[in-house]
């Protein structure tokens, strides 16, 4: 099956509801296998079981960059080969992007309160994915002021494009800024490197988070196609009954 | 070129008109930077420590009042249609409307940053530290926001869409401009190494906003 050959919804349809069951099953026996693992990681010996936020924050930090990443290629599809399916799957994914980046934040929050004291602080890092997730926001107000998929589509598509350009921009003038006012004395990465014990489980979490992100946007994209068949029924409907 | 030109002189002659808001940006900032001691309090050693910082936010806020009119007027008389169909490309003739709006609305912004400096107890080096900075920060800013003019022109929604579009990205100048400012005063860091970057961020800026937002005017136009 080559590239092009999805970019006929109907056929993209039929592969998704063929796919999508088996997708499902993968990603609940992955994440059976990863959280069996998680809960058999041993804790940490500074920070005791509040470790084991890890394995739901970082995955969910990966996927937020991650789904910047797919936006942006489908922001080429959009604008440089005009794939029809382009704008659906960036559309799909920023609401996805949203919520795993704000599930880091808040389970960062959840972290940081017993190890750093604080919910909150202004470091680096999380201050770029701060920016990042307000990014997501601005582009779901974008994708919601604009009813015309299409033109939406095009202008979503260079303010990801534009995005994907000053993310890394924001993030290394962040890292600056905090190195500038404050020394690293509350979040420290040089401990040591992460034992197998709990990397294991940690690379299958991140696995099965990938998976389920998949298997969520094929679902996402489906049902944005069909939205989009309503509405173009609707407005054949109205057309209709005002020729009548 | 004559068009270019034309271009400009008529941009800069339409802002400096009765209607054209040229001056509504300082209005803005003097009253933001008056504002500000009224929430912090007329400590003048805390005005003077976060002074750089007050005329930065001042300035950024200010430099995004007028952009949502920038192509969406001359949308609406149909200028724009003829920019886009005229033999100069789009993002010269966009990069244009940029540099007008700049001399209309930004370079006020610096003349009236060292009075408002003033007015926050800041000292002389300070003071023009961060004059130096905006003069190189404010054309970022207003080029950056050009790419929120095209997309506002374009879904022709104007409002809070843009700000909340354009604001985020102007994070690294933010940074790099109030740091330049800040390490003119206390340091440590030597004046020059942020101020080396905010320029590395205005000449980026001076390239990607242009062809974004011609791109914008082009896609969204069609």
């Amino acid at each position: 099956m080559a590239w092009i050959d999805l970019a006929n919804p109907t056929r993209f349809l039929r592969l998704v509801d063929r796919a999508l069951p088996w997708l499902t099953a993968l990603t609940v026996f992955a994440f059976a296998y990863a959280l069996n693992g998680a809960f058999g990681a041993p804790d940490d010996y500074q920070q005791g079981a509040t470790v084991k936020i890890m394995f739901i924050h970082v995955p969910a930090a990966w996927l937020g960059m991650f789904c910047w990443g797919m936006m942006t290629i489908s922001a080429l599809g959009t604008l440089v080969f005009r794939h029809p399916l382009a704008d659906v799957a960036a559309k799909a994914a920023v609401p996805l992007g949203a919520a795993f980046t704000f599930v880091c934040l808040v389970t960062g929050a959840l972290w940081g309160r017993p190890m750093w004291g604080t919910y909150w602080v202004w470091d680096a890092r999380l201050t770029s994915v701060l920016v990042m997730f307000v990014m997501y926001l601005g582009l779901i107000a974008l994708w919601r002021t604009v009813e015309d998929p299409t033109r939406a589509g095009r202008a979503a598509a260079i303010l990801t494009l534009v995005g994907a350009l000053n993310l890394p921009i924001i993030k290394f003038s962040v890292d600056w800024w905090n190195t500038l006012h404050q020394p690293a004395s509350v979040v420290r990465v040089d401990g040591p490197a992460i034992h197998p014990s709990i990397l294991i489980p940690l690379l299958a979490m991140t696995l099965a988070f990938t998976l389920l992100f998949v298997a969520l946007h094929l679902a996402a994209m489906r049902n944005e196609i069909l939205r989009r068949r309503v509405r173009t029924l609707r407005l054949l409907q109205a057309q209709g009954a005002r020729g009548a | 070129m004559t068009a270019l030109r034309a271009l400009l002189v008529r941009d800069l002659r339409i802002a400096l008109r009765i209607g054209g808001g040229a001056m509504m940006g300082v209005l803005f900032f003097l009253t933001v930077v008056t504002l500000m001691p009224f929430a912090i309090g007329p400590d003048l050693a805390l005005l003077r420590r976060i002074g750089p910082a007050i005329l930065w936010i001042g300035a950024l806020l200010a430099s995004l009042l007028a952009l949502d009119r920038l192509f969406a007027a001359d949308h609406d008389d149909g200028s724009l249609d003829l920019l886009l169909m005229g033999r100069a490309p789009v993002e010269l003739a966009v990069a244009v409307k940029g540099l007008a709006h700049w001399i209309a609305t930004g370079l006020p912004l610096v003349v009236a940053a060292p009075i408002l400096g003033l007015f926050l107890n800041l000292e002389p080096a300070g003071l023009g530290a961060v004059v130096l900075t905006l003069l190189v920060g404010t054309p970022a800013l207003t080029f950056t926001g050009l790419i929120g003019a095209a997309l506002a022109t374009a879904l022709r929604r104007g409002g809070l869409l843009l700000p909340v579009l354009v604001l985020p990205l102007t994070v690294p100048v933010l940074i790099f401009g109030v740091a330049a400012s800040n390490a003119a005063v206390v340091g440590p860091v030597p004046f020059g190494t942020p101020f080396t970057i905010l320029c590395a961020l205005t000449l980026t800026s001076l390239v990607v906003g242009p062809f974004a937002a011609g791109a914008t005017l082009r896609h969204g136009m069609e």
